[in-house]
């Protein structure tokens, strides 16, 4: 990471059929945003469980976006509602730690690359204002 | 794991990611990671020399993973797939990369910190693959018939190739006959031969066909079950005559005295309350229109009763639900026409001298509402100024950004018919580009702008005005002269904007394709694989992927076609790989993986005194919700396990060392 201004590590997960589509949309169209965000492909959001959320925060990530396609649109039925309901619940988690702020859940389709590229920029915008959050260092110091 | 030998393989894609970042770089930063026995950077990966190399270093270095650093795995996955497959190696070996997409092409700004992505992303590839095993998949066989949604041109295409190839088809069309726009439309561009004399015959071919069934007035109201094997469950809307016994003598609709505006004809002219939707209809058999037949209404009449011979009409009758077993499913239901009153500026809906492309089609051909006159609505009059209006809600933000593709070609043979009907006539083409760019267009261009009275104007109207005679009045500016341009027109034609169906939303999420920004479907690849979906088994063929004229929807059925039989004739499906998983010996029984099973996959069964869950591989379709559910880590996801998951987003969180 450069000197001066924070880059922060960002981890994403997409899913396969829609997310992962979007953001490909946003390369073939050559839609820039920032290099911070590194993507995990899942087959489908409802495959992703807290642990992996929090595995990433505690191992130097300072912000964790979730995507999937929109509700009523997964091309598993209903994944993207058992995400829904999981993000719901780990929020609640996370506030406790005072986390909530660094992960988000975000619906990108197919066709919304721009889009993908507006959330990505935002997303790296507000964690890079909430600054490093350093868990790795401090877990290992304890 | 010293067992764990990793070649990797960083790809150029010419200047598409050389460009941005240095590939040997990262192969040098990728040799010194863990396992990593073989790490090389290549012009072209995907191209036949690039391929030989991996496989000549699977066999030289005796390789069990693989992992190609390139473009998206959605486009050459199955590419690296079949190299592993060549060498001997289980092709769910092979971790792929995306450093093209996901990384040089919206990264060009900062290449120091691409590079720095392509290596973290490298590194966790690395971390992940060493966690990667062999799958194997199961085959199911494949019901060998197919849907065909719609029975527009290209409906009809697709299904006469597919019954010639020897597969049972199923036609549902929502209208009363199959034939689509193309039935509406009086000739063709750029030939100008007549549209129902080329597609007629191919009606009475699907007709005629053994291996075509046809529904029509019917929709697909659910699809279940997956590629190979989908259940499909069609709604035959009540047509109140029974169609068993009609033999489409057509007595009842000249006795009928209930009238309704004809939606054939684009709402000029009328049709009876029991009707066939033109002519030349396919399946020739009437049906009632409840909201205009008198019984239905006032409960008076019942003349098609009394005079049709073999007792056919039946006021009672109701929907009817079929289910429907097939292997693959061509969508086909084309493209409606923007709705023009949301252009206000230009007064349709409200002024009547301002028409459609579509109903001029209607009042030039010869068995039209006009009888092929072409006049002026408000008077009957025959009009002698005419202006054309290219791209009316196309290529516009306030309305639809894409181009129609086929309103140039289309207003040019509009000028064709009002010449042919109205000699002296002066047609002004307002046009923002002539695109005549397919066969025979630009001949057909050249040829009507040399016509005496034909005046091509660089620009769009402003708003339009209607005068006391009906005639209209507005200014156009014309970006070619610079002159402001004062136009009184008898009659205003729109080549209007082309949108999906309204229907198509709700059959989209049945069938779970995509849409692209346009809201039409989403093919699998724009340019190598146009006709098929993400959704195995689900083809496309013409408007629906996006606006076509009739030779492309021709070709594009054709190819759905072909694509779906091959499908159909290979005979079996393969399970997806990415399957539920279960560790037995940590699995409790507990059955909440169960519970978030939306295919009824998993059941939970005694074994050996205790509860486990067992999966269903068929039934099955790898989401992994049942993964992320599991308490005890028992059910895994092939390719996406737990393990995997995590040791890759651990690398990509702490960064690369």
């Amino acid at each position: 990471m450069g000197e001066g201004v924070f880059e922060p590590r960002i981890v994403v997960f997409a899913c396969n059929w829609c997310s992962y589509a979007g953001i490909d949309l946003a390369g073939t169209s050559r839609i820039k945003y920032p290099h911070n965000v590194r993507i995990v492909k899942v087959m489908c959001s409802g495959r992703v469980n807290p642990e992996m959320v929090l595995k990433a925060l505690a191992d130097g990530a300072d912000g964790v976006l979730i995507t999937g396609c929109h509700p009523g649109d997964c091309h598993y039925i209903s994944g993207n509602y058992k995400t829904m309901r999981r993000y719901f619940l780990l929020r609640k988690l996370l506030k406790q730690l005072g986390l909530e702020e660094r992960v988000r859940l975000e619906w990108i389709s197919a066709s919304e690359g721009e889009r993908w590229a507006r959330v990505a920029t935002d997303f790296v915008e507000h964690i890079r204002r909430l600054g490093p959050l350093k868990l790795k260092e401090v877990m290992s110091s304890e | 794991m010293s067992d764990v030998r990793i070649g990797v393989y960083i790809c150029h894609c010419g200047k598409n990611i050389a460009g941005v970042i240095d590939p040997a770089k990262v192969a040098e930063f990728a040799s010194k990671l863990p396992n990593v026995v073989v790490a090389r950077d290549y012009m072209y990966m995907c191209s036949s020399p690039g391929q030989a190399l991996i496989e000549e270093d699977i066999k030289k270095y005796n390789l069990n993973r693989v992992i190609v650093a390139a473009c998206s795995p959605r486009m050459h996955e199955p590419t690296f797939q079949a190299v592993l497959r060549k060498a001997g190696l289980n092709p769910w070996l092979l971790q792929m990369v995306n450093i093209r997409e996901h990384d040089t092409w919206v990264h060009e700004d900062t290449p120091d910190k691409a590079e720095e992505k392509a290596k973290e992303l490298v590194a966790a590839a690395v971390a992940r693959a060493t966690h990667l095993y062999e799958i194997t998949t199961e085959k199911a066989p494949v019901v060998k018939s197919a849907l065909v949604v719609g029975g527009g041109i290209a409906g009809i295409r697709a299904a006469l190739d597919l019954a010639n190839a020897g597969i049972k088809v199923y036609l549902v069309e929502k209208r009363q006959s199959i034939g689509g726009k193309m039935a509406q439309l009086d000739k063709t561009f750029p030939t100008l031969d007549c549209s129902k004399c080329i597609l007629t015959p191919l009606m009475v071919d699907v007709a005629r066909h053994p291996n075509i069934e046809i529904y029509a007035y019917s929709e697909v109201v659910d699809v279940s079950g997956s590629a190979g094997d989908f259940k499909v469950k069609i709604k035959l809307k009540p047509t109140y005559v029974d169609w068993s016994k009609c033999t489409g003598c057509g007595v009842c609709v000249e006795k009928c005295p209930g009238r309704a505006p004809s939606e054939f004809n684009e709402g000029l002219g009328i049709r009876k309350a029991i009707y066939f939707e033109f002519a030349q209809a396919v399946p020739r058999r009437p049906v009632i229109d409840p909201n205009y037949c008198l019984w239905f209404t006032k409960g008076i009449c019942r003349v098609c009763s009394k005079v049709c011979p073999v007792g056919a009409i039946d006021y009672e009758q109701k929907e009817r639900y079929v289910e429907l077993n097939v292997g693959a499913i061509v969508v086909a239901i084309g493209y409606e026409i923007y709705d023009m009153t949301k252009m206000v500026e230009y007064g349709y809906g409200k002024f009547k001298n301002v028409i459609t492309g579509l109903q001029l089609e209607r009042l030039s051909d010869a068995d039209g509402p006009t009888k092929g006159r072409i006049v002026r609505l408000s008077d009957g009059k025959e009009p002698k100024t005419i202006a054309i209006v290219l791209c009316a809600g196309s290529r516009d933000e306030k309305h639809v950004k894409y181009c129609c593709r086929f309103g140039c070609a289309a207003a040019l043979k509009h000028v064709y018919y009002i010449k042919h009907s109205v000699p002296d006539a002066k047609v002004l083409v307002l046009y923002t580009d002539v695109r005549a760019f397919g066969k025979g267009f630009e001949e057909f261009y050249q040829k009507v702008r040399s016509w005496d009275d034909v005046y091509f104007i660089r620009g769009r109207p402003a708003e339009i005005f209607e005068d006391k005679d009906g005639s209209l009045i507005f200014d156009v500016y014309d970006s070619n002269t610079g002159q402001l341009i004062n136009v009184k027109a008898d009659l205003v034609v729109l080549e209007s904007a082309v949108v999906p169906p309204k229907d198509w939303e709700p059959l989209r999420r049945l069938l779970k394709v995509s849409c692209d920004p346009g809201g039409f479907a989403l093919e699998l690849h724009p340019k190598l694989r146009p006709f098929e979906t993400t959704a195995d088994g689900i083809f496309l063929a013409g408007t629906i992927q996006g606006p076509k004229d009739i030779p492309d929807t021709v070709a594009h059925a054709a190819a759905a076609a072909a694509a779906a039989i091959g499908f159909l004739l290979k005979g079996y499906v393969e399970s997806v790989p990415y399957l539920a998983t279960v560790n037995e010996d940590l699995c409790s029984g507990c059955s909440l993986c169960a519970s978030v099973c939306p295919y009824d996959a998993i059941t939970i069964e005694e074994k050996e005194g205790r509860r486990v869950a067992k999966v269903n591989v068929i039934k099955c379709k790898g989401c992994g919700a049942c993964a992320a559910t599991c308490p005890s880590g028992a059910m895994q996801q092939h390719y996406f396990t737990d393990t995997q998951i995590l040791s890759e987003v651990s690398t990509l969180a702490g960064g690369a060392k």
